[in-house]
C-alpha cells in the first residue's frame, strides 16, 4: 500500500506539532521516523495511520483520501502499534490477538473458522504460537510487543505502522522485534530512537520541530552534519567488516 | 518462523504457568458459553420465586405459582386473597424490579470499566446519583414543582442534570491534547465526575442541613441508600424495558467493548468510532442508572463488584461477561433485597446497607483466591 501525506498540517493549542509534512511511502517500503523526542514522530504516524484528521493537508492511502474512508475501512487496510499499550484485564495472548480481527467482524457476524486461521498465522508469523494459551500479566515487554505486533498481523493489513515498537526492551528483543517487522513483505512505517537501528531501513525520514527536514537512504541522510544539527551529537562513522556498512559512535552531546 | 523468534519461542514456552491453559480458546469458549446459556432463564425465574416465597410470612411455592396462572392465564385457582395480595401486589414486583435494576447497574459497571479503562469505575461515578440525591430532596424538602413532581421524576430531572454538566466539564476539559488524545480523555471524564459528584453532595447537604427537619433527612437518607419498599407495578413497566435495553445495546456493542481492552487509542486503530461508541454507550448507560435510581434510590456496590465478579468467573470477553453480568446483577439484588427484609425482624433495612455488607466481603474473597490463581 501506498502511504502518503500531502502538506499536512497539525496544531495543538496553537502549537504546530507537524508544519507543512509531505511524504510518499512506496508499497513494500521499510521507512523508518528518526527524530528527537517531540519532533513529532507519533503525530506523523498518527496520521498516516488515518487516526488523526490533519487540521491543513491531506492523508491518502492508495490514493485515497483517509477522511472520506470509514474507520473500519482505514483498520482493515493499514495496523497501527502503539508505544508500550498495556491491560490490567486477564486475557490470553490468543484473546488479544483476536482483537486483531474486530474490523472484520460486525456485531450480527459470528466468529468463523478463517478468523481462527488468520490468528494461528498471525502468532506464528511473530514466534508466539506456543504461548497462545498465555495470560498477558505474566509476558514479558518483548514478548508483549509481539503480541501487539501478532495483533496488528492479524488485521492483515497492507502498511503497518509501529511506534517506537523496541522502546524499553533488552537488546536481544530489539533486535529480534526489528528483525521481524523488516522481513514483513507489507509496506512499514516505524519511528525509531536509535539510529543505528534506523541504518537498516530502505529510506528514512528525519523530523525536527514539527518538520520533516530530510529524506532519503539513511547513509545519504545520516550525515555528520545532520546528526550535530537535529540530534545535537558529536558522532563518527566506523567501518563494520562483517555488515558492511558504517556503524556510528556517538562521541558526546553538543 | 525467524531464528530468533524460535529461540524466544522455545526459551519461554515450558515456563508452566499453573493458569497458563485456564482461559480456553476463544471460539470454543464462546461456544460453550452458548451450552450454559438455557441455565439463565432457569436461574433468574428460581431467583425471583425465591424472593416471592421469602419474608416475613413464607408463602409455599405453589400458591405463588396459583397466583401467577390466576393473573397471567385466566386461572382461577383457590388462593388466600391476602397471600394472593402480597404476591401480586408486594413481593413478585419488588422482585422483578430488584433484577431490573441488578441488570442495569451491574451492566452500567461493565461498560465504564471496559471504556474508562479504569477498575473503580462505577455507575455512580458520572454523578449521577449525587444528581438524583439533590433532584429527590429538591423535590422533598424545598418542594420544588409544588407537588406535580414526584420524588423519582425530581431524582431523574436531578441525574440528568448532573450527567450532562459532568459530560460539559469533560468535554472542554478533554478537548485539545495531542498524541493520545482518547486515552485522556477517559481521564478527564473520571476527574470531572467526580467534581460534578462532590458538588451535588455538597447541594444535597446544604439543603439538607438548612431545610430539613429531622424526620424529613431520616427518610431522604433512607432513600438515598436504596429502597424498594412500594415498588408497584408502574415501575416495572419503565424498569423492565430500561434493562433490557440496556442488555441489548451492550450486546450489540460486545466487540467494540473488547477493542478497548488496550485503551482507547488502539480501539481506534482497530476500526472503532471511538467517539461515536464510547457516546452512545455511556449515555445510554446514564439513562439506565438514572432511571434505576430514581426507582429505588442509590443502591451502590452492584456496579462495581458484580463485573469485577463475573471477569473472575467468566473472563474478560464481553461475549460472556455482558449476559453473566446482567444476571449476576438481578440475582445478587433480589437476595439483597430477600436479606434486607428478614435481617432485622419487622425492620426493613436499606438494601445499600445490605449490597455492601454482603458485596464486600464477598469480594474480599474474591480477590484473594484471584490472588493466589495468579
Amino acid at each position: 500500500m501506498r502511504l502518503c501525506a500531502e502538506h499536512v498540517d497539525w496544531r495543538v493549542h496553537g502549537r504546530r506539532l507537524l508544519d507543512d509534512v509531505s511524504l510518499t511511502v512506496e508499497p513494500g517500503e521499510t521507512f523508518g521516523l528518526v527524530g528527537p523526542n517531540g519532533s513529532g514522530k507519533t503525530t506523523l504516524l498518527r496520521v498516516l495511520a488515518g487516526l488523526r484528521r490533519p487540521k491543513a493537508g491531506r492523508a491518502l492511502a492508495d490514493g485515497r483520501q483517509m477522511q472520506t474512508m470509514r474507520p473500519h475501512e482505514i483498520a482493515r487496510a493499514i495496523a497501527f502499534v502503539e508505544q508500550q499499550a498495556d491491560t490490567l484485564d486477564r486475557l490470553a495472548v490468543r484473546q488479544a490477538v483476536a482483537l486483531g480481527r474486530t474490523p472484520f467482524l460486525t456485531p450480527l457476524s459470528p466468529w468463523s473458522e478463517e478468523d481462527d486461521t488468520i490468528v494461528d498465522q498471525a502468532l506464528a508469523e511473530v514466534g508466539l504460537e506456543t504461548m497462545a494459551e498465555r495470560l498477558w500479566h505474566t509476558l514479558s515487554g518483548g514478548e508483549r510487543q509481539r503480541v501487539h505486533i501478532a495483533r496488528a498481523l492479524a488485521q492483515r493489513p497492507r502498511a503497518l505502522l509501529l511506534d517506537e515498537p523496541t522502546n524499553h526492551l533488552d537488546i536481544r528483543h530489539q533486535l529480534s522485534i526489528l528483525r521481524l517487522v523488516r522481513r514483513l513483505p507489507i509496506t512499514v512505517i516505524i519511528a525509531l530512537h536509535d539510529l543505528d537501528q534506523a541504518m537498516d531501513c530502505d529510506r528514512i525520514g528525519v523530523m525536527e520541530g514539527g518538520r520533516l527536514v530530510d529524506i532519503g537512504p539513511p547513509r545519504e541522510v545520516l550525515t555528520l552534519e545532520r546528526l550535530r544539527h537535529t540530534f545535537g551529537v558529536h558522532a563518527d562513522f566506523l567501518d563494520d567488516p562483517e555488515q558492511g556498512r558504517p556503524v556510528l559512535r556517538f562521541r558526546r552531546a553538543l | 518462523m525467524t531464528d530468533a523468534a524460535r529461540s524466544l519461542a522455545s526459551t519461554t514456552a515450558p515456563s508452566g504457568h499453573s493458569n497458563a491453559a485456564r482461559p480456553a480458546r476463544l471460539v470454543p469458549s464462546a461456544r460453550s458459553a452458548w451450552h450454559w446459556s438455557w441455565l439463565a432463564p432457569l436461574l433468574l425465574f428460581a431467583a425471583v420465586m425465591a424472593g416471592t416465597a421469602i419474608g416475613e410470612t413464607a408463602i409455599p411455592l405453589d400458591t405463588i405459582l396459583k397466583v401467577l396462572a390466576n393473573h397471567l392465564g385466566d386461572a382461577t385457582f383457590a388462593v388466600d386473597r391476602i397471600d394472593a395480595g402480597i404476591v401480586w401486589e408486594y413481593r413478585l414486583s419488588r422482585a422483578i424490579l430488584a433484577a431490573c435494576c441488578g441488570t442495569g447497574l451491574a451492566l452500567a459497571g461493565v461498560v465504564l470499566q471496559a471504556l474508562l479503562r479504569n477498575p473503580l469505575a462505577d455507575p455512580f461515578l458520572m454523578g449521577i446519583s449525587a444528581g438524583a440525591s439533590t433532584g429527590a430532596v429538591s423535590v422533598a424538602i424545598l418542594g420544588i414543582g409544588a407537588g406535580t413532581l414526584t420524588l423519582s421524576l425530581g431524582a431523574f430531572a436531578g441525574a440528568g442534570l448532573a450527567f450532562g454538566l459532568v459530560v460539559v466539564l469533560a468535554h472542554t476539559a478533554g478537548s485539545g491534547t495531542g498524541g493520545g488524545r482518547a486515552t485522556q480523555a477517559a481521564g478527564a471524564i473520571i476527574l470531572a465526575g467526580i467534581a460534578g459528584s462532590q458538588l451535588f453532595n455538597a447541594l444535597t447537604a446544604l439543603i439538607i442541613a438548612k431545610s430539613a427537619s429531622a424526620e424529613q433527612a431520616r427518610g431522604i437518607m433512607f432513600w438515598l441508600m436504596g429502597n424498594l419498599s412500594g415498588v408497584r407495578w408502574d415501575d416495572v413497566a419503565l424498569a423492565l424495558p430500561a434493562a433490557l435495553a440496556g442488555l441489548a445495546i451492550c450486546l450489540w456493542y460486545r466487540r467494540a467493548l473488547d477493542a478497548f481492552t488496550f485503551g482507547a487509542d488502539s480501539a481506534a486503530s482497530l476500526g472503532i468510532p471511538v467517539r461515536r461508541v464510547r457516546g452512545v454507550l455511556i449515555a445510554a448507560m446514564a439513562l439506565v442508572t438514572a432511571a434505576m435510581v430514581s426507582m429505588v434510590g442509590a443502591i451502590g456496590f452492584v456496579g462495581l463488584v458484580i463485573p469485577h465478579a463475573m471477569r473472575f468467573l467468566v473472563g474478560s470477553r464481553h461475549t460472556r461477561l455482558v449476559p453473566a453480568s446482567a444476571l449476576a446483577g438481578a440475582i445478587f439484588l433480589i437476595g439483597a433485597d430477600v436479606l434486607s427484609r428478614i435481617l432485622v425482624a419487622g425492620q426493613v433495612l436499606p438494601i445499600g446497607v445490605v449490597t455492601a455488607l454482603i458485596g464486600a466481603p464477598a469480594f474480599a474473597l474474591i480477590l484473594i483466591r484471584g490472588a493466589r490463581t495468579r
